[in-house]
């Protein structure tokens, strides 16, 4: 168990990519920290630097207070497990969780004891004599986790452990996952692509977008007061909604109708210098059937036609579609690529809203809709920067 | 290490098994696949199968070409005289120590190059080709280059060992020279198949190795060399039966002079020298039975996948 530092780590590859840039964080001995964003941000490379797969270009690195940048991955003491398990095909589940200590030449017999605890722990001991081909995904999975933990290493590393199981295997294990480190204990620094992953699991979330972290913090404060556009889109499921708004005198108008602005924002967006073309963001539990909204709760009625209505039991969906959402935004366009979205082909601006299950809402026909006002964000668009909650991102 | 030796099971083509319960269509298809399968029959039996099926009635007769009306049935007479002359073991005995030492030397050098192609990162295609050189020049052409070389005051190579050495003269001298062309002809050809078996070890499960914490040479020894096992097997397979048939070096260097013939030589020297069908045919099966017993060691024991079969499950 070890802090582990990295400080102003860059990756810079031969032909002159930047992987990385300038990348800052304490992790706390005994923490779980998530490091999340799309395909290409810099999160695996980030990992693999930690680990000693790849060099560091720049900046230091920090184990328990050692600076590791020129040691190899065997002198690190951090276990890894990978996407494909990387699992040795030919040993057997005992020999594939015992080689890191057979390498280290541990005595047999503890070995032997230790790779038993660890299968114990999660499940396998009836599996020991088997071959990886042999066992399902979860099994495997189960492998490499039993690799990293009978070494009792300083740190565990996971690159995307989860991607390769299904669905509901994910979930159950995803819920093994952090029971395990809560029980041992061990710094863990967990990559993947998935931010409800990076929700449930982690101590602390950093958010990668193009090699440069966006914001660090916990899952709820991510949610509540992301910094950037990028951010705000990324993190929550279905994700936020966006809207062009211009500033007029008291509100923000936008499609949905004028957003009325209160004293906080005002001084807010005026402090700012905020331009009077902005951007607002809505996250879709913000939204509710106006029917249902009693008349003491200060928001905004508006009208719009519902395209379709998906109810999951505790909540109704409601989709509609706006003209004229914001265009033009890298980091929307970015999202939109990320979630498949811009491959669906959809024409217009799509605006999601979670409502209560006892909504009358009926597809093709209008309804009035309530946004609690106090909730929304607003972001400018040059910028991408959060004018809502101006704080930087805490470290 | 251990390998294991039973999980790998050859994988032997199974017969279809429950008969006359095929249906209508089934037995149209299998009548398709035979009728398109004839043509290749056909050209395989004419190449193949009746040069070989003569070659064994040759030599079942005392057939000299010198004296072709003496030509009578003497059964498995010539076999007799082949297994108990010592001309056949001392051909066998060379052929066997060629055999072994040049594919055991080509086998390290070309894991070596196979590793430095696989990690080249720039110029892997000049590397490649330039590896690959010695194979793509003709056998024959090379071995008169290696035979200049090594003559006594016209070779470049001679000119550098102490005067009045004929290393071509000398039977274990004769037989390290001759080694020596065949690792410099044929290890570019293991190498790229140990090239392609290299290719198919997965990167993560190296890393993890790394991670796990072992050294370069723990990781080649205990992950990389086990996962590539099927690939060496045939790269073996294939270079042990080339060879066990080894001819155009001797041929070229010494031909088969101060006891350095293989049993290729000495088959060619019975059927071709001195005419000798019967003998001749003899030899030659002998050695195709020696091959075919090489192969199915592979196939059978190691557990080599044959070629064409079902690749290997893991």
């Amino acid at each position: 168990m070890a802090e582990i530092v990295l400080d102003g780590i860059t990756k810079r590859y031969p032909d002159g990519a930047l992987a990385v840039r300038d990348f800052n964080l304490t992790i706390a001995d005994g923490e779980f920290v998530i490091l999340v964003g799309p395909s290409g941000c810099g999160k695996s490379t980030t990992l693999n630097m930690i680990a000693g797969l790849e060099d560091i270009t720049e900046g230091t690195l920090r184990i328990d207070g050692r600076v590791v940048n020129d040691r190899a991955p065997k002198d690190r003491d951090i276990a890894m497990v990978f996407q494909s398990y990387a699992l040795y095909p030919h040993m057997n589940v005992r020999d594939n969780m015992g080689f890191a200590l057979r390498l280290a030449k541990v005595d047999k017999a503890v070995i032997r004891t230790k790779v038993e605890e660890a299968a114990r722990i999660l499940d396998l001991t009836q599996h020991l004599d088997r071959k990886p081909a042999n066992l399902s995904g979860g099994q495997r999975q189960r492998v490499a986790m039993g690799r990293a933990i009978v070494r009792d290493p300083k740190a565990f590393l996971m690159d995307e452990p989860l991607s390769n199981l299904d669905a509901k295997l994910r979930v159950q294990m995803r819920t093994q996952i952090a029971a395990l480190q809560r029980r041992l204990g061990t710094t863990t620094v967990y990559v993947t692509h998935d931010q409800v992953e990076a929700m449930t699991l982690g101590d602390r979330v950093v958010v990668m977008r193009g090699g440069l972290v966006q914001q660090v913090g916990t899952p709820q404060h991510l949610y509540d007061a992301p910094v950037n556009l990028f951010v705000a889109g990324f993190i929550g499921s279905p994700g936020m909604n966006f809207l062009g708004a211009t500033l007029e005198q008291n509100a923000l108008r936008t499609s949905l109708g004028d957003l009325a602005v209160d004293d906080r924002l005002r001084r807010l967006l005026e402090r700012q210098d905020a331009p009077r073309e902005l951007i607002v963001g809505i996250r879709p539990e913000d939204f509710e059937d106006a029917a249902l909204v009693g008349e003491r709760r200060t928001g905004q009625a508006c009208t719009a036609t519902v395209d379709v209505r998906e109810s999951v039991g505790s909540d109704v969906y409601v989709h509609f579609t706006q003209e004229g959402g914001p265009a033009g935004i890298t980091e929307l366009a970015e999202l939109a690529a990320d979630s498949g979205l811009a491959d669906t082909g959809m024409r217009g601006h799509r605006i999601v809203a979670r409502l209560d299950p006892a909504t009358r809402a009926a597809e093709g026909s209008p309804m009035d809709l309530w946004i609690d006002t106090s909730r929304i964000h607003v972001f400018d668009p040059a910028t991408g920067a959060n004018l809502t909650h101006p704080e930087r991102a805490e470290y | 290490m251990s390998p294991p030796a039973a999980e790998t099971e050859a994988a032997a083509p199974s017969a279809p098994g429950r008969r006359g319960e095929l249906s209508e269509g089934a037995r149209q298809e299998r009548r398709l696949g035979l009728l398109l399968c004839a043509p290749a029959v056909v050209v395989m039996v004419a190449v193949t199968a009746y040069p070989i099926a003569y070659a064994i009635y040759l030599s079942l007769q005392r057939y000299d070409l010198r004296f072709p009306d003496q030509a009578h049935w003497v059964g498995f007479g010539n076999y007799g005289a082949v297994l108990t002359s010592p001309f056949w073991w001392q051909a066998l005995w060379v052929t066997v120590l060629i055999t072994v030492v040049s594919v055991a030397v080509e086998l390290v050098l070309g894991m070596a190059l196979a590793l430095v192609m696989h990690r080249a990162i720039f110029g892997r295609g000049t590397v490649r080709t330039a590896v690959l050189i010695p194979y793509g020049i003709v056998t024959v052409v090379a071995a008169y280059s290696w035979q200049y070389a090594w003559t006594p005051g016209t070779g470049y190579l001679a000119a550098l060992l102490p005067a009045g050495s004929a290393p071509l003269t000398d039977q274990w001298q004769a037989i390290g020279l001759i080694i020596l062309a065949e690792v410099w002809k044929t290890t570019p050809f293991m190498a790229l198949l140990l090239l392609a078996g290299l290719a198919l070890v997965p990167g993560e499960t190296v890393r993890a190795a790394m991670v796990d914490g072992a050294t370069f040479w723990q990781r080649l020894w205990l992950v990389i060399l086990p996962l590539m096992k099927p690939a060496i097997l045939v790269a073996l397979l294939f270079r042990t039966l080339d060879a066990f048939r080894i001819f155009d070096n001797i041929y070229v260097l010494t031909g088969g002079s101060n006891d350095t013939g293989s049993v290729s030589i000495l088959g060619y020297d019975n059927l071709f020298t001195a005419l000798n069908l019967g003998i001749g045919s003899a030899i030659s099966v002998l050695i195709f039975l020696c091959v075919a017993a090489i192969a199915f060691l592979f196939i059978k024991i190691f557990g080599a996948a044959a070629p064409g079969g079902e690749p290997e499950r893991r």
